[in-house]
């Protein structure tokens, strides 16, 4: 729990202290850190035992083997000595916050941003926290063809949205869109009955955000020629321009070349979601270049799409040359247990490097965010999880999950503890997410 | 390979899958689970039950007998509560029938009637090492209908079941009532007040039914459901209550207390607060699957519950539970290995899907642990079975290797 949050439900509002002073209260901000001894994980290179780790206003200032890295003589120490240190975990694909996009009204909503749905209190940014994840992409549901606007989120301390999102370089906020084929967004009208209206319907909506674009271009800036604004339309031209990149909600085999065809088409920049059949169509995924980002669940089936699902599709993918990520979908796997799905990918022959890159960099990668976090490098923002061993052993526990140089989540604060074991109020209601689809159907 | 050559290597393949029922494992690590583990052990199973269990220098392998070899060998693991075999991992209306929703009190459903033994998940359960599973009717109604206890294998129901009628299940709190925008075509129960009432108005029939039927009135008509009522009555087969709620849990509590009957709790994401209310009551747990979704009634699920059982001395066993998406069915092995970071030990967590499973399910004359006597049902694994990097390579049923996938 961060501090912020820990002061909210501590007492009532007269006890919300100013921002500010919360910030200079804060633990972990002496001007310069340094973590010594820990085994530590870049994945931007290989382990280092005895390592150190040196944190300054929020960034990664230096790492390496203790005889190589000098340690600022003002830093404060903090001995990591039997510990392993990795990346904050990425989750490309979640829906903790509460999130929403569109509603019911029209399968296509580009407009609709889960920017203005977040739920910055609710305990899943908390469930997160403790299972290491530092990064995530949040996303509207996949009962829609686009569904709205993704936003990337900084699981640092925040009272606000905004606070938390990942800017891009020009202010904006940083996100994706979402979409999605096969069954889950089919439906009654106004929404598809089958999978070649799903794939009409989107291209006409392309289609028309080109024309719109082409009128705009008409215009030549002059403003009695522009045409009138439509929000989708721009969002949509955000896609076609590759500064929103599409995450693909996609299962099946040929549900997925129905994807990559729409890719070609129309050119849109594509990170391919939960892909259950990956592993049948490795080869032609690769020959396109598209990155993956994939999900383990612990038996086959409970939906159709999902039946396929395979335990060696992470090794099949890796093989093939692809790269790959993991996600947690949260409500669907508990965003505390993320660093399971690394192990049970190594469990059926991935690579132990590519397993936690798959965590971490990759997912970065997919988010256009890898020049910031995904790795423990020079520059890059001080976010990294101190596990009290091998990051793919059972018996490994989350001890502190650290943000720009800030413990957003410590096993050692009881309520923390709480969080990350479950205690009787705990974790407040929310909202269960199931793709538009209800609890199954009981 | 000539096509006649792989023919032949594929019937060898069936014959080694389906040998006589004498085999013998030697194990890296043995754990008999009622014992110390053995390093360096052999299991020897003759006609499908335990002959002898020791160290490899002390168990005589009779000439002719197959030896498999793997790291660690364990008891059959027992998956306590699930829906499988009623449930179909397709999730499509043919294959799910787990719960009939036409009314809340249906004791008379047997699981027996329902059970495929040939569906795929249980097959999925069975390659993880799992040997025995408790199925049948689900949770979502105030009397869902029985359950039964089955082996992993066999392809019918008569093949597989062990306890045709092993316990009758039954739900209080929200997964009983009804969706109040009528889905069911039903009003009640519209609250959980209204659910315990059902229930304790059927047990008071089938109480009159029972002193009516022992009565000399030869002519008194039968009645399916309140027979298996009766049953619960008699105590032949306990009341398996899922209740999540605290409020829910002390509900079941008090009929039990109320109708004198055998009470067998289910899920109980709340009973750590009911510690020593639990224990007074002598009643046992099947726990939620650990990574059950936390959210509605199971909100405030912990991942250290069985460790607070276990220090309260409340006997309790872990299950897959049932689950109405994906993933469709949970794996029983993972649930208790989440444990490992809650509190309990190895041999605590193994012993919860073993013999302490048995126990509770009142099979531990057959089967939970390695003894002579026992049926010959064994899991084996090359490392921690628990551990995520670690894999099933086999498994045996009543002597004959039933999986050999890796996994």
């Amino acid at each position: 729990m961060t501090e912020r949050m820990r002061a909210c439900r501590r007492g009532g509002p007269w006890t919300i202290l100013p921002a500010t002073l919360l910030v200079l209260a804060a633990p972990g901000m002496a001007a310069t850190t340094a973590f010594t001894g820990a085994r530590i994980l870049p994945v931007s290179g290989a382990a280092i035992e005895d390592g150190v780790l040196v944190v300054d206003d929020g960034r990664i200032r230096a790492v390496g083997p203790r005889s190589r890295v000098r340690i600022p003589r003002d830093a404060e120490r903090i001995d990591l000595s039997g510990r392993v240190v990795i990346p904050g975990l990425v989750d490309t694909h979640s829906h903790i916050g509460n999130v929403a996009g569109g509603d019911r009204s029209d399968p296509i909503q580009p407009a609709a941003r889960v920017l203005d749905a977040i739920d910055v209190r609710d305990p899943g940014l908390d469930r997160a926290r403790a299972g290491g994840i530092t990064t995530a992409n949040l996303m509207p549901g996949s009962g829609w063809l686009m569904s709205g606007q993704t936003l990337y989120l900084k699981l640092r301390d925040g009272n606000t949205v905004a606070d938390l999102a990942y800017r891009n370089e020009d202010g904006g906020f940083a996100g994706g869109m979402k979409m999605a084929n096969g069954t889950n967004s089919i439906g009654e009208p106004p929404f598809p009955g089958t999978r070649a209206k799903s794939a009409a319907l989107v291209r006409q909506r392309f289609v028309d955000a080109l024309e719109y674009r082409r009128k705009i271009e008409d215009a030549d800036g002059d403003d009695a020629k522009m045409p009138e604004r439509d929000l989708g339309k721009e969002a949509l031209l955000e896609v076609l321009d590759g500064r929103r990149v599409v995450h693909f909600h996609t299962h099946r085999h040929d549900d997925i070349l129905t994807a990559l065809r729409l890719r070609e088409e129309f050119g849109f920049r594509l990170v391919l979601q939960h892909v259950s059949e990956a592993h049948r169509v490795a080869a032609e995924i690769a020959a396109e270049d598209v990155p993956v980002s994939l999900i383990l669940v612990d038996a086959p089936g409970g939906k159709l799409e999902a039946k396929n699902l395979n335990f060696e599709s992470p090794a099949i993918v890796e093989r093939a040359g692809l790269d790959v990520a993991f996600h947690t979908d949260d409500y669907i796997t508990d965003s505390r247990l993320f660093l399971r799905m690394g192990g049970f990918a190594v469990r059926a022959g991935m690579s132990r490097d590519k397993a936690l890159e798959a965590l971490t960099l990759a997912g970065a990668r997919m988010l256009d965010l890898d020049e910031r976090v995904g790795s423990l490098e020079p520059g890059k923002d001080a976010d990294f999880v101190i596990l009290s061993g091998d990051p793919f052993s059972v018996y490994t526990r989350v001890l502190e999950t650290w943000v720009e140089g800030r413990k957003v989540f410590d096993l050692d604060d009881p309520q923390d503890r709480e969080i990350a074991d479950g205690a009787y109020g705990a974790l407040t209601p929310a909202a269960a997410h199931f793709h538009g689809y209800g609890e199954g159907h009981r | 390979m000539s096509a006649r050559l792989a023919f032949g290597a594929a019937l060898l393949a069936l014959a080694g899958l389906a040998a006589a029922q004498d085999i013998a494992v030697r194990g890296g690590t043995v754990y008999p689970v009622s014992a110390p583990p053995i390093e360096n052990g052999v299991v020897l199973i003759e006609d499908g039950k335990i002959a002898a269990v020791g160290k490899a220098a002390e168990v005589r392998i009779p000439d002719g007998v197959a030896v498999i070899e793997a790291a660690v060998v364990t008891p059959g693991l027992i998956d306590a509560h699930s829906a499988v075999g009623l449930t179909g991992y397709l999730n499509q209306e043919e294959d799910q029938d787990q719960i009939e929703h036409s009314a809340a009190i249906q004791p008379e459903l047997r699981a027996i009637d329902a059970y495929d033994p040939r569906e795929p998940l249980v097959a999925w359960l069975r390659s993880f090492g799992i040997t025995t599973v408790h199925t049948g009717h689900a949770p979502g109604e105030v009397v869902s209908g029985q359950t039964l206890i089955a082996k992993t294998t066999g392809d019918t129901v008569e093949d597989a079941v062990i306890v045709p009628f092993a316990m009758l299940a039954a739900t209080l709190g929200e997964g009983a009532v009804v969706d109040p925008r009528g889905g069911n075509g039903r009003k009640s129960p519209g609250n959980r007040s209204k659910a315990a009432a059902m229930l304790r108005e059927a047990l008071v029939g089938a109480r009159e039914y029972l002193a009516k039927q022992s009565g000399d009135d030869d002519g008194a008509s039968r009645d399916l459901g309140r027979e298996a009522l009766a049953r619960v009555l008699r105590k032949e087969v306990p009341l398996l209550v899922t209740a999540h709620r605290h409020q829910d849990i002390m509900t079941a509590l008090r009929i039990a207390d109320e109708f004198d009957l055998r009470l067998v709790l289910d899920g109980g994401a709340e009973s750590y607060l009911l510690l020593d209310e639990i224990r007074a009551a002598r009643v046992p747990v099947i726990v939620h699957p650990s990574m059950t979704r936390a959210f509605g009634e199971r909100e405030n699920l912990s991942f250290a519950t069985p460790a607070k059982l276990l220090e309260a001395g409340i006997p309790f066993a872990f299950q897959s539970g049932f689950e109405a998406y994906v993933p469709k069915t949970r794996v029983v092995l993972f649930e208790a290995a989440i444990t490992l970071q809650h509190d309990l030990t190895f041999e605590q967590a193994l012993a919860h899907v073993t013999l302490e499973a048995a126990r509770l399910l009142g099979i531990d004359d057959r089967v939970g642990s390695l003894e002579p006597g026992k049926d010959g049902d064994l899991a084996l694994y090359d490392g921690d079975p628990f551990e995520y990097t670690s894999h099933a390579v086999g498994t045996i049923i009543e002597g004959v290797r039933v999986s050999d996938v890796t996994r």
